[in-house]
Parts: C-alpha cells; sequence; structure tokens
C-alpha cells in the first residue's frame, strides 16, 4: 500500500504492572477506510484505541500521523490532530440538554456569555449529519439509551475528526439505527474520513469495514480483508473453530410428555408499560422475546422478577402465585434475573466475585444474622470453576473480570441460589464469542436439567439460534407467538414493527 | 538457590502492597515517630493513656460513621445525636428518676431510635442522607436544649463509670475496644454487615439481588445512632455531666477518620481497623501539636491539610493501581 497512513500504531506495547495488555501491534487507519479491530473481550482493543485517542501512553514502539511520530499526552492532543473517540460508556451529562452536551467544551460566546442560538444551530448541524431528528433542547437523561448514544455520535462527528475511533457504537442501537449509522459512515468514509471500528457483531463487519485486524490476548493474529467469512474471523479470533455459534439441543426436553409448566403470566398489565401479556413456559424450554427497543420486553421482565410494579395480572411460578414486587419471593420460587445493564444492575463493581456471586443467598444461608462465610465461598468457588470463570483469585474486584466473566458471575449467583426460572434480558451484551457460547451452553445446561429460561434479546441471529419459541412485542403488546420452526428473521421483524421504516 | 531467592521476591511483594493498602497505619507510626523524637513528653503512659481517653468518643462516633459511609450514606447528625442521647439518660435518671442503669439503657436507646428516624426518612422518605441527616442535626440539638432548658444535667453513677476507670485503665478505652470489636463483626460477619457494602458498591444491584436495601439502610443509621449515643454517654461520664453543646462539630471529626481510614464516600469500602487508624491519626496530631504548645487555631489549619493530604494521596494510590 503506497498510500500513506493517517494514524499508524506502531509495534506498539503496554504494560500495567506485571500484567502486559498489548505486545507488538501494528495497526493503521487509511483516509476512506475503515479498519475493523476485532478481538475477544480482554484481547486488547479498548487498550489500543486510547493509546490512538491519547488516553494511554504506549511503553513500546510509536504513534505516527501523517508520517509524523508524535506522542498523545492527553485526549485533546488526539483531538487536535482530528482523532476523535465515540466510548462504548457514555459520557454524556443527563441533566444538560442535548444542545450543551453536543457543544460542551467548546460551547460559543458572545460577550462572555453562551450565545444559545449559535449553540443550538450547531448542535442542530451535528444531529442532521446521523439524521436524528430530535428538539435540541431536550435533556439528554430523557433520551433512551440508543437516542443518548446517537448523540453521542453527534458529537463526535462535529468535531470535524479525521479520524473516528468507534467503540461497539452499535451494541445498543436497533437493526434501523445502525443502518442509519452505517449510512453515515459511508458518507465519512466518501469525504475521506478514516475510521476504526469495533462491534461484536460479526455480520456488520462485511458491511461496514474494509481490512480486519485480529487481535489475540494482546498480540496481532492477522490482518484480513472484511469480505473474509464469519467463520473465519471466529476461527482467527478464539484460535479455534467454534463448531455452532448457537449450540441449542432445540426439542430436546420439549419433546418429552412431562411439559410441567413452570412459569405462568397471565393478563399482566402495566400503565405505559406493557398491556395485557400472556404466555407459559414449561421445564426445558426456552422462550425468546423479541421486539425493537422500547417494546416493553424489558419492563415486562423487570415485573415478572419482582423488580418494578405491575397494575394488574398474575405471575405463577409452578402454581403458586408471586406477591407484586417482590424480589425476594420470586427469588423464592426460584425466579433468578439477569439484568439487562451488567454494571449498572447486575454487580457490585469493587465487590470482589465472592461477594458477587453470594449476594442471593446471603441471608437464606445465614444463621443468627451471621453470614456462613465458609461455605458461601465454597459455593462460589465451586461455581467459578464449573463456569470457567477466569480471574486470578476469587477475591478479585470483579470490576476487573472481562464482560464475559463478569456475566457468567451473574448466571453463577443464581446457580448459587439453585433459581429454577431464569429472566435473560440481553444476556450476550458486550460479551465476546467464545463466552457467549459458553454462555449459550450454560442455558442448555439449564434447560436440560428442567429449568426454564426466558430470553429478552435485541440480537436476532440470538433469539432465533437459541429459542425454542419466540413472543415478539410491539408497543407494549404481544404482536405474537412463533415456533423455532417457523421463525425467521423476516418473521420476526413484520411482528415487531408494522412500519419498520418509521421505527426510529 | 531458587528456594532462597523465591521467598525473598514474595516478601518483597507483600510488603510493597502492605504500604499500599495501609497508607493512614504508615502514616500513623510516622508521626508518633517524629513526635517522640521531637518532644520527651510524648511516649509517656499518661500521655499515651490520654490520647486514648480523647480518642474513644471520635472513634465510637466514627465506627457508626462507618457503616453508613460503607452503605453509601453519610450522617452529619451523630454529634447532635451523641449529646442527645447522653442528656436523654440524665433526664431519666434526675427528673424522671429512673434508676441508673435504666436511665444508661435510655441514653442508648434514645440514639438509636435517632438514627432509625434518619433511616426511614432516607430510605422510605427517599430524603438524601444529607438532607436527613442534616434535619436530624438540628433537631437533636434543639431537643438537648429544650429538655436541659440549656443547662447541663449531672450524669448517673453508671454514666460515669464510663468515664472513670477500671484499675488502672481508663473506662473509655475498655469501651473503645468492645466497641471496635462488635463493630468490626458486625461489618465483616453479618449478613447485614457484608449487604452493607453491597447496598453502598451498587443498590440497585443488591436489591435485583433479593438484598432488603431499605430496611437494611434503616439498620445502618439506627446502628449510627445507637454508637452515636454511646459516644455521648461516654464524653457525659467523663465530664459527670451531660452538656447540650456537647459533641457540637464532631461529625465532621467522624467523617475525618472515617475517610482517612480508607473509606470511600461513594460507598462499598471501608474498615472498621482502617477508621480506628483514622482517629487517631487525627488525635495524635491534635495531642502532639498541643505537646509542641502549637494554637488550636494552628491546630485546625494543620488538621484540615492532613484530611486533604490523606484523602488525596488515597485517590492517587487507586488511580495508579486501576490506571
Amino acid at each position: 500500500m503506497s498510500e500513506q497512513p493517517l494514524v499508524t500504531l506502531q509495534n506498539v506495547g503496554k504494560t500495567f504492572g506485571p500484567v502486559t495488555v498489548i505486545k507488538d501491534v501494528t495497526v493503521s487507519v487509511y483516509a476512506g477506510k475503515v479498519q475493523v479491530l476485532l478481538g475477544e473481550n480482554g484481547a486488547g482493543k479498548s487498550t489500543l484505541i486510547k493509546m490512538m485517542a491519547g488516553v494511554y501512553q504506549p511503553d513500546a514502539g510509536r504513534i505516527v500521523v501523517d508520517g509524523n511520530t508524535v506522542t498523545l499526552p492527553t485526549t485533546r492532543a488526539a483531538e487536535a490532530l482530528g482523532i476523535a473517540t465515540i466510548h462504548q460508556e457514555l459520557n454524556l451529562v443527563p441533566t444538560m440538554s442535548i444542545a450543551e452536551n453536543v457543544m460542551l467544551g467548546r460551547m460559543p460566546t458572545k460577550h462572555g456569555m453562551v450565545d444559545r442560538s449559535a449553540m443550538r444551530n450547531r448542535a442542530r448541524a451535528a444531529l442532521a449529519l446521523i439524521g436524528l431528528d430530535v428538539d435540541v433542547d431536550t435533556l439528554v437523561g430523557e433520551l433512551g439509551i440508543a437516542r443518548q448514544q446517537l448523540v453521542e455520535i453527534a458529537k463526535a462527528l462535529s468535531i470535524n475528526a479525521r479520524i473516528l475511533i468507534l467503540d461497539e457504537p452499535t451494541a445498543a442501537l436497533t437493526r434501523h439505527e445502525t443502518e442509519s449509522l452505517f449510512a453515515v459512515m459511508a458518507d465519512l468514509r466518501s469525504r475521506g474520513v478514516g475510521m476504526l471500528f469495533i462491534s461484536h457483531h460479526l455480520d456488520e463487519i462485511a458491511e461496514v469495514g474494509d481490512t480486519v485486524t485480529v487481535l489475540r490476548d494482546g498480540e496481532f493474529v492477522a490482518e484480513v480483508p472484511a469480505s473474509t467469512p464469519e467463520d473465519e474471523l471466529v476461527r482467527l479470533m478464539v484460535g479455534r473453530s467454534i463448531e455452532e455459534q448457537y449450540p441449542r439441543n432445540a426439542g430436546g426436553a420439549a419433546e418429552t410428555t412431562e411439559t410441567a409448566e413452570i412459569l405462568a403470566v397471565e393478563h399482566l398489565s402495566s400503565s405505559g408499560r406493557f398491556t395485557d401479556i400472556n404466555f407459559t413456559v414449561r421445564a426445558g424450554e426456552v422462550v425468546g422475546i423479541a421486539g425493537l427497543v422500547g417494546a416493553g420486553r424489558t419492563e415486562l421482565i423487570r415485573a415478572i422478577a419482582g423488580a418494578d410494579h405491575y397494575d394488574s395480572g398474575t405471575v405463577t411460578v409452578r402454581g403458586r402465585a408471586l406477591p407484586k414486587a417482590n424480589i425476594k419471593a420470586a427469588i423464592k420460587a426460584g425466579i433468578g434475573h439477569v439484568p439487562e445493564d451488567r454494571k449498572g444492575q447486575g454487580l457490585v463493581l469493587d465487590a470482589s466475585v465472592n461477594d458477587n456471586l453470594g449476594y442471593a443467598t446471603l441471608a437464606s444461608t445465614a444463621k443468627l444474622g451471621l453470614a456462613d462465610f465458609a461455605g458461601q465461598r465454597s459455593r462460589a468457588q465451586a461455581v467459578a470453576t464449573k463456569l470457567r470463570i477466569r480471574m486470578h483469585t476469587i477475591d478479585q474486584a470483579i470490576g476487573a473480570l472481562s464482560g464475559g466473566n463478569q456475566q457468567k458471575a451473574v448466571f453463577g449467583r443464581w446457580i448459587i441460589a439453585a433459581s429454577t426460572v431464569l429472566l435473560l434480558d440481553e444476556p450476550t451484551r458486550g460479551v465476546d464469542v467464545g463466552a457467549k457460547v459458553e454462555i449459550y451452553e450454560l442455558m442448555n445446561a439449564i434447560t436440560a436439567a428442567g429449568g426454564a429460561i426466558v430470553m429478552v434479546s435485541s440480537e436476532l441471529p440470538e433469539i432465533l439460534g437459541m429459542s425454542d419459541r419466540i413472543l415478539v412485542m410491539r408497543d407494549g403488546l404481544l404482536a405474537g407467538e412463533l415456533t423455532a420452526a417457523e421463525a425467521t428473521q423476516d418473521a420476526v421483524m413484520t411482528l415487531a414493527a408494522r412500519d419498520v421504516a418509521d421505527e426510529n | 538457590m531458587s528456594t532462597t531467592t523465591l521467598p525473598a521476591v514474595r516478601r518483597g511483594f507483600d510488603y510493597k502492597k502492605f504500604l499500599a493498602n495501609n497508607g493512614a497505619l504508615v502514616g500513623l507510626v510516622v508521626l508518633c515517630i517524629a513526635l517522640f523524637i521531637a518532644t520527651p513528653d510524648f511516649l509517656t503512659g499518661q500521655n499515651l493513656l490520654n490520647i486514648g481517653i480523647q480518642v474513644s468518643t471520635v472513634a465510637v462516633l466514627a465506627f457508626g460513621m462507618t457503616f453508613v459511609i460503607v452503605a453509601g450514606g453519610i450522617d452529619l447528625s451523630v454529634g447532635a445525636v451523641a449529646a442527645l442521647a447522653a442528656m436523654v439518660s440524665s433526664w431519666l435518671f434526675v427528673s424522671a428518676g429512673l434508676p441508673g442503669w435504666l436511665a444508661l439503657v435510655g441514653g442508648l436507646v434514645a440514639g438509636l431510635l435517632a438514627g432509625m428516624v434518619n433511616g426511614l426518612a432516607n430510605a422510605y422518605g427517599k430524603l438524601p442522607s444529607f438532607i436527613a441527616t442534616l434535619a436530624m442535626l438540628s433537631v437533636a440539638r434543639g431537643l438537648t436544649l429544650v429538655i436541659s432548658d440549656g443547662r447541663p444535667i449531672s450524669t448517673p453513677a453508671e454514666v460515669s463509670f464510663l468515664g472513670g476507670n477500671l484499675g488502672p485503665v481508663p473506662m473509655p478505652i475498655v469501651v473503645l475496644l468492645v466497641a471496635a470489636l462488635v463493630a468490626s463483626f458486625v461489618l465483616n460477619r453479618t449478613v447485614i454487615g457484608r449487604s452493607m457494602y453491597a447496598v453502598g458498591g451498587n443498590a440497585e444491584a443488591a436489591r435485583l439481588s433479593g438484598l432488603p436495601v431499605k430496611r437494611i439502610l434503616v439498620t445502618v443509621f439506627a446502628l449510627a445512632g445507637l454508637f452515636a449515643g454511646l459516644a455521648g454517654l461516654l464524653l457525659a461520664g467523663r465530664l459527670d455531666s451531660a452538656q447540650p453543646q456537647a459533641a457540637a462539630g464532631y461529625e465532621l471529626d467522624a467523617i475525618a477518620a472515617v475517610v482517612i481510614g480508607g473509606a470511600s464516600l461513594s460507598g462499598g469500602l471501608g474498615k472498621i481497623s482502617g477508621t480506628l487508624v483514622g482517629a487517631l491519626v487525627l488525635v495524635v496530631i491534635r495531642n502532639g501539636l498541643n505537646l509542641l504548645n502549637v494554637t488550636s487555631f494552628w491546630q485546625q489549619v494543620v488538621i484540615g491539610l492532613v484530611i486533604a493530604l490523606a484523602v488525596g494521596v488515597d485517590v492517587l494510590r487507586r488511580k495508579t493501581r486501576n490506571g
């Protein structure tokens, strides 16, 4: 390639204390190209982009921008060279308006005061770049997570970046929102912007990428064209071939005569969230709930788990009706809830793996108010081994583990609690391919042992691949039910969005 | 060969880790050595007992505060509640004619109830703990003045005993040690104690795991009130009277002790041993500056700088560890 890259990380390395996170990796971003960074969680992608964004300094190697070796001591220095980052974690102030957020740190002023109309206009122009039609005076906190992400993207775009680092920008977006982002990316590409793109959705790589850099355990594995088949990408990434991405033993339990109904939801309604929901789940079944963001799936799951109030209807586990909004009673009846937001709702990040595994059983195993230390610990150790949670010690803060291992710990909590009805909300979000398969195998093991699973997921392939039956929600209603045999991407989407094009 | 070198390497590593995790303790030791060199009056039996007595009130208050801060809250009312508990106890004895031991228990119950009100206002009334306990600070101090009519009331013998001596050992030191053991036991071994870390670390995750977050918060503040009551009785016992303005501003010392001891004001972190060291740091500095004839005005300046330094170092340490 004779063309000079916009930016190159050349043979860079990074260590934190005794741990080498990145070893001798070279990545380049070219004008008008989308470079994809692929690797499991913990492979070093985040560290690499933080070096490019000026957050971390490489311990070895160098950073070259436009042919000149540079140092990027701060994110400001990176921005000055035209490198902007869209972070995985949202970086917005929820109590400020969209306009203020977009222009944060560079608000236009007039006579020393904020020039509000100029600020609004520039923010509107930024939103127009990605086709987001929202009032710029809206508080960011009032937006759903998908729109907040779009605001963040608009903000980065408005800095006139030449090099855009996109760290899993599509993780929280619906298909339609993803499409509009890709349209924006295509537009930017034609304008000569270079992009570094990270995604766990393999199907997106061929769609937007040009070349793919594959990392494994902090080391460079290969650079391949984005058109490389998914199977091959997975093999490069995890270092072994994964026979099946969705190893569902479909029909295993459903065929048996003992199709005992474990969970029954009848006429469940919650004003403004969902209306008259009816369904049952039998032992050994995985029921997937599909739908667009905002269709009421998470709200439904939370109501069943006892996390939120509902107005009417009943939730019955093994013939026994559960009291409303009572998590403790739900847990006692065998319900385990793996919430949507792992870090915000699932885990106490500063606490140890041991503590996090034991919260659901802390009180039930105690004697006279004294925690069963030895018992809790041995149970935690056993389940951590069984689920292959990769960690240094069980006393390590769980926040230091990769997303997949954190999620396995949330599952582990319910396995220790002997839960038989698992309510999973986006169980593989932010989880790498290897850990995904482990989570799917775990779901198989739970259902094989007579458990029942309800899974909400925005990843259609996951819903289609892992569910025995699929319920589709739209605007708080059950729009339809499909069996595994009759479900296709089109069939689900037709039910999920009567008018797909207008749903935003 | 390797058998002789390996353990040495490992010992060096542990030593470093120990230093990093016990910055306040290291600071305390350095402080004591410096004072030992600076003045011959520091390392005398009498002075050390004085330090023990002085630290008892602050430390007992701070133990209660540790529960609250670990659970992610703050309690500004502990000083006022301490004064109220002592006053209620003396009033029960002098005006209501209850036996001394019952008056003592009555004082502790008053502290417990005041704390429980804080907890109810925080957990069920949805008031931020800062506001709920700020209100309680005012209410408790006001009630103390109402009960006493602004005058000191003498304490029953049972309370005075808490401020006296047990053989050669001052009772406040005995009470302090017992309180430390109890607080440490509660925090480390009981369900409620372990739950405090979860609630302070991530209340929503704790709730979704089935922990009764609201009941835990009420218990946390009630415990803080109980410890405040005990601290109030210790203070009154030393003076043989409950003073209406007793322990004013002590809540700030208690918070400082907890924070110097390594707890995070955002919750989820903190240890009783750290808090005890934090309280000792505060008291030893004051004691040392007194011995060195530094005026109390300058003492305040120094204490302020020490708090900033301790927390600053801690923040820096966490940053480098996580970076």
